[in-house]
């Protein structure tokens, strides 16, 4: 069966007969650096034509169907629009961190994906700190935010960059403890273990409740992080126009962005991973048959599968419900999900150490 | 006050909230004092789509003003029409055939539901829900449909004259309207489904921009901006007008004073249009649509005035007449300018997201305020 | 008590999201409630109603003949200046002078789409076509000539 890690296998294997070996890991990286990032760009084209497809339904719309067959080139012609439009920098701005922010912003994006599994044996970098590489490196995209929101000298930009800083410091608190309840399951950091934890049934289900509650939190919570509706207080439109990118224009609007999506590309892919299993079939029980049947869809498949799903529920939340606003969405972390996640996370150890779970 | 405008206290931060920002749904400035995310002081500043309509009005005919004042309050402006008919048939003592007044009642219905479901949409588009926006534009589409069939346009519909309305009733216009309602009844439920009860929504709006009944009272504010704050300031029920005497219908009053009274008021009005619109569609009394008028009107020398409700709330028409063909002097109270008056005193103290969550409750129109 | 009614606003909290979320759900799942129209490509089957009103047009018949005398009740009617009556004098056939229209010039660039005009002729001479894409490369083209060339007064109106 062709599969993702037999054609990485067989170029690992081609290079090295041919070439030295720091060659090989030379070449190796030039290949996957160009593959994440266009990677990235097809992301970014597929899902902002999703989110408008998404968004358009909801709205009772037909959306953009006009380039291309059923509009599916619209997002290309969008990009090459931005391509050609002048990158202005505003009078007085800071311009050195002005245009340095955006590519902050994206390489966090990129780091991220460097742990996710994509299909079974495919993977940038195993590392065994895998869950705790995420975290840390989530958490700078902030850092890019700011620097966009102070350098633009723009107070709109400002108060943006200032909710962002304030909301995805919150938010890294509920995210990370909803981690760690999947972490004291099963014992490990490295994501290949993790998945393969769930051989025989995704964590969700597998670990009762508190699985469910923290799964439902880690989901708040990273939308959050990501700043989409109704957490999106850090570009609200209504209120501050476009916040911390107001200024931007062009490319390096276009890679805020792409940057957005490509985030909620990797925290879907991250939930998934983590609750459902990655890129594991599902498996139910003692149903062979069924079980063989799901086998057979390739790896690849499901864990894009479940990653598009929870992106789709991510749309649905941010096409229903209206923004909150800056205190409420603090009071919603620090007195609803982080007392809930901190319960969950006693309640999830005690399962843990009792194995309740199945 | 031009002095005041530039000078902050330590930490303090002054935000040009328009003349173009997405959530003041025009050309309105707010020049706004924040401390960090606070609001000191919030300080409108009008002018940019003044197009001096009181002006323009003096030379135009009786006949011929009306029309202009569409192009105020643009989302009621049949309404704004009728005040100004209404005004001038009270200085020639025009008397207006039943079957005008039934029709000229109705169509003020339509309008004020299409008006309060664009607000609707607008209202949830501020506080960040995206989607209702489309689907009140859906509804809003079919009154907007029946409007173009009887009055041959959808927005400015120039369709009073003085003396009655311009032309009759489409033949399929009933037909037409008993299905909105039937549609408009179902769907308006879903509005509560997707917006009133959503929790998000509710703290976004519960608690926010309180005002009391004796600032509302004293900052002239009308229509539901007043009645929610349990003000009973409806020109239909107070000074009845055509056909409202006869009519059973409620004035929609609530006593919290805050955004989400101010939003139950405009959602029960809609409920209460649709009755009225029901009570009236059966029995539309035949007869002429126009009063026969002279084809030059005149106005006797002397001062008129009338009121009506609009979406905002009171519109009220004031001429001076010296006796010719045209008005020496014309002024409209515009209810969206008392109602953004009291902006400042509603939003001290909430945060910037409030601000636009008010002044969605406030359901302001710029050229309304701008004249 | 506390934790009780804490726990009661997460349950209401979440399920007022859920019911939104119904709803949308629907609208996402049931493609028949769109109500987009794709606009240039329905022009076909697009109806306008017969009251619309788009421009200002002057009837002709088929032997292009109308039916505007001339009388400028249209212009003292317009409140924009939209419209401008040049007249001329026709010889009648026992000799005396009559007059009539030369000239009917109605600037579109200016018009409302009010009706007055139409309300105010004496002779239903104009009235209002439903086309409503008026946008030309040039600002001159705004400006019309409503009588056709050649055109003259339909025998009998007055």
């Amino acid at each position: 069966m062709l599969s993702i890690e037999n054609i990485t296998h067989s170029i690992d294997a081609w290079l090295n007969s041919m070439f030295h070996p720091t060659v090989v890991l030379l070449v190796e990286s030039l290949i996957v650096g160009i593959c994440a990032i266009s990677l990235f760009a097809v992301l970014g084209l597929v899902l902002v034509l999703m989110e408008r497809k998404v968004s358009a339904y909801m709205q009772i719309r037909l959306g953009p169907n006009r380039v291309g067959p059923g509009g599916t080139l619209q997002t290309v012609a969008d990009t090459l629009k931005l391509a050609m439009k002048e990158g202005l920098t505003p009078d007085g701005a800071d311009k050195f961190l002005f245009n340095l922010a955006p590519f902050v912003v994206i390489i966090v994006a990129m780091l991220i994906l460097a742990p996710v599994a994509f299909a079974k044996g495919t993977q940038i970098w195993d590392l065994n700190i895998g869950v705790l590489y995420i975290s840390a490196v989530s958490s700078l995209s902030v850092i890019g935010i700011l620097m966009a929101g102070w350098a633009s000298n723009n107070k709109y930009s400002l108060l943006g960059a200032m909710r962002s800083g304030a909301q995805i410091v919150s938010y890294e608190l509920s995210a990370g403890i909803s981690v760690i309840s999947i972490v004291v399951l099963t014992g490990s950091l490295r994501i290949q273990d993790i998945i393969a934890s769930q051989q025989d049934g995704w964590w969700l289900f597998k670990g009762h409740i508190p699985a469910l509650l923290s799964f439902v939190i880690f989901i708040i919570a990273v939308t959050a992080e990501t700043n989409r509706a109704p957490f999106d207080l850090a570009e609200a439109e209504s209120e501050l126009t476009a916040g911390f990118h107001t200024e931007y224009s062009g490319m390096k609007f276009a890679l805020f962005f792409l940057a957005e999506y490509v985030n909620i590309f990797i925290v879907c892919a991250i939930a998934a991973t983590l609750y459902l299993g990655g890129w594991m079939p599902l498996h139910i029980g003692h149903w062979t048959g069924f079980n063989q049947v799901m086998d057979y869809i390739p790896s690849s498949l499901w864990f894009m599968g479940k990653t598009f799903f929870l992106i789709f529920v991510i749309m649905w939340f941010r096409w229903t419900f209206p923004r909150l606003r800056i205190d409420q969405l603090l009071n919603l972390e620090w007195k609803y999900l982080l007392p809930i996640s901190m319960v969950n996370l006693l309640l999830m150890t005690l399962i843990a150490i009792e194995g309740w779970h199945f | 006050m031009i002095q005041e405008v530039g000078t902050t206290e330590q930490g303090e931060l002054v935000i040009n909230l328009g003349p173009q920002h997405p959530s003041t749904h025009g050309v309105l400035h707010l020049v706004i004092t924040l401390s960090g995310e606070t609001i000191k002081k919030v300080e409108p500043h009008l002018g940019y789509i003044h197009r001096s309509i009181e002006k323009m009005c003096e030379s135009l005919s009786y006949r011929q003003f009306i029309y202009v004042t569409s192009r105020m309050d643009y989302l009621s402006s049949h309404i704004n029409n009728h005040g100004c008919a209404l005004c001038v048939e009270k200085g020639m003592q025009i008397e207006v055939p039943p079957r005008a007044k039934v029709i000229r009642v109705l169509m003020d219905e339509l309008t004020r539901l299409a008006s309060h479901q664009l607000w609707w949409g607008a209202m949830a588009m501020d506080v960040g829900a995206l989607t209702p926006f489309f689907h009140a534009f859906r509804e809003r589409e079919a009154i907007n449909d029946i409007m173009e069939e009887t009055c041959g346009a959808r927005l400015t519909m120039n369709y009073m004259v003085p003396g009655g309305v311009m032309a009759d009733l489409h033949p399929d216009f009933q037909k037409k309207v008993k299905e909105f309602i039937r549609f408009f009844r179902t769907k308006i439920d879903e509005y509560d489904e997707l917006v009133t009860g959503n929790v998000i929504f509710k703290s976004r709006m519960e608690g926010i921009g309180y005002l009391s009944a004796e600032s509302a009272v004293s900052y002239g504010c009308t229509g539901p901006t007043a009645r929610g704050s349990g003000v009973s300031c409806d020109i239909r029920k107070l000074y009845p007008y055509e056909v409202y005497g006869q009519l059973q219908f409620e004035e929609v009053t609530a006593t919290g004073g805050d955004c989400f009274a101010r939003y139950m008021v405009r959602m029960q009005e809609m409920r209460q249009s649709l009755s009225i619109i029901e009570q009236l569609i059966d029995n539309i009394p035949e007869g002429e649509f126009q009063a026969k008028t002279k084809a030059v009107l005149k106005l006797p020398k002397g001062e008129f005035y009338s009121r009506v409700e609009t979406a905002r709330g009171e519109f009220g028409v004031y001429i001076i007449s010296e006796g010719g063909t045209t008005p020496y002097r014309i002024k409209f109270r515009s209810p969206g300018f008392s109602n953004l008056s009291a902006l400042d005193h509603m939003a001290r103290g909430y945060k910037i997201g409030d601000l636009v969550a008010i002044m969605g409750t406030l359901d302001l129109v710029i050229p309304d305020i701008d004249r | 008590m506390f934790l009780k009614k804490y726990i009661s606003d997460v349950f209401g909290a979440v399920r007022s999201l859920l019911k939104g979320m119904r709803l949308t759900g629907y609208y996402f799942t049931h493609r028949k409630e769109i109500i987009t129209q794709q606009y240039p490509d329905n022009k076909e089957e697009m109806k306008l109603p017969e009251r619309f009103r788009g421009e200002v047009v002057m009837l002709h018949d088929e032997k292009n003949e109308h039916a505007c005398t001339g009388c400028t009740a249209c212009e003292l009617a317009c409140p924009n200046g939209t419209i401008k009556i040049i007249t001329k004098f026709d010889m009648t056939p026992e000799g005396k002078k009559k007059k009539a229209l030369d000239t009917f010039i109605y600037h579109l660039e200016l018009c409302t789409m009010c009706n007055l005009c139409i309300e105010a002729c004496p002779t239903d001479a104009i009235k209002m076509a439903q086309n409503f894409e008026h946008s030309v490369y040039d600002r001159s083209e705004l400006t019309k000539k409503l009588n056709k060339p050649g055109s003259k007064i339909r025998e009998g109106v007055e």
